[in-house]
């Protein structure tokens, strides 16, 4: 069913010296403690990561849920903030389809689908052939969810014992682990307009749109990168 | 309380599952060789560079609460250390979380 070679192979991307471990450790040790603030207990705040998955997402639910929103705006705001998802999928799904594996398993591990496993699959696919990429794949969703999961854990029990510099020094662990992971992935002209287009335009759609800055700036940064890259390649 | 704190959660998965969950549905249609794939690839790029840095610039949570300039001057001298360094991650990532939460408690 699903070839374990391969899955193991995936699952110990989590120990290689670029492991996103640290990264996604801290920010959903963040998110497990600010869930414990919010009144969350440990089955709810494990619940949230388990099945959310998306750092973003979480933090809006958190903010929607103190300003006492209802469930449809919860779900609006959700859906804007993690709309991104829909292009990353697109463009990781294609490099992993294969007519001999079954469909399930695309529809089951696409809910891994979040930066840091995107990237470290964006960065490895090539190693593996296309038949087994799948199960690649969910061995490196599998360990990246569980570190969420145990950082979410930790997160909640540690609350108590975190002062504020200490939270504010572990929140910004994630956009630099992310930034750092960006700035690596600019291989071509078309990526690195993407990315630096990206940056400036969604901070300045803010102004314009908070809910849809994202969208926004990505969308127009993203369109008129890949034209900048398809003339340059001609 | 608790019963909307479930309904808050499900109603965040599930607005959260449905864009991978289209993403597939479109990846069955879309060749890895396409247009349309080195589209959406820009795209992904973008939109993530873009949450990044909005994320950075006007944050949520803790993170707020430190000043702007010195957010800014940590992820920028991170991502240095982070070319300084070969590429390597550990190094940027430790140093910041310090840097910044010595440097907050210093000016705060």
């Amino acid at each position: 069913m699903i070839n374990s070679k391969y899955f193991f192979k995936g699952l110990s991307c989590i120990k290689k010296f670029d492991s996103p471990a640290i990264a996604l450790g801290t920010c959903f040790i963040a998110i497990g403690s600010l869930l414990k603030n919010l009144g969350f207990n440990i089955q709810e705040s494990v619940f949230s990561t388990l099945l959310t998955y998306a750092l973003p997402g979480s933090l809006v639910m958190a903010e929607s849920l103190l300003v006492g929103a209802s469930l449809i705006n919860i779900f609006l705001a959700v859906w804007l903030v993690n709309a991104r998802l829909y292009p990353m999928t697109v463009s990781l799904m294609p490099l992993l389809m294969h007519k001999s594996q079954p469909r399930w398993k695309y529809y089951l591990s696409c809910h891994f689908i979040a930066v840091s496993a995107w990237l470290i699959m964006k960065n490895n696919y090539e190693t593996v052939n296309k038949k087994n990429r799948i199960d690649f794949w969910i061995g490196i969703g599998t360990a990246t969810w569980c570190v969420a999961i145990i950082g979410t854990i930790i997160g909640f029990l540690a609350s108590d014992y975190m002062n504020k510099n200490m939270m504010i020094g572990l929140a910004i662990v994630n956009p630099v682990y992310f930034s750092c992971m960006m700035a690596g992935s600019m291989k071509n002209i078309q990526i690195s307009l993407s990315i630096v287009l990206g940056a400036i335009l969604g901070p300045l759609f803010f102004f314009i749109s908070p809910e849809w800055s994202i969208l926004y700036g990505g969308f127009i940064a993203g369109t008129f990168a890949f034209f900048i890259g398809e003339l340059n390649v001609k | 309380m608790s019963s909307s704190i479930v309904f808050a959660i499900l109603v965040t998965s599930l607005a959260t599952y449905l864009s991978r969950f289209l993403g597939v549905i479109s990846s069955e249609k879309i060749k890895e060789t396409s247009k349309w794939f080195r589209w959406f690839n820009c795209l992904a790029y973008s939109t993530l560079a873009a949450l990044i840095a909005r994320s950075i610039i006007f944050p949520a949570g803790a993170l707020s609460e430190a000043d702007y300039s010195l957010r800014i001057v940590v992820v920028i001298s991170s991502i240095l250390i982070f070319y300084f360094t070969k590429r390597n991650l550990v190094y940027p990532t430790v140093f910041s979380a310090i840097i910044l939460a010595l440097l907050n408690g210093y000016f705060a």
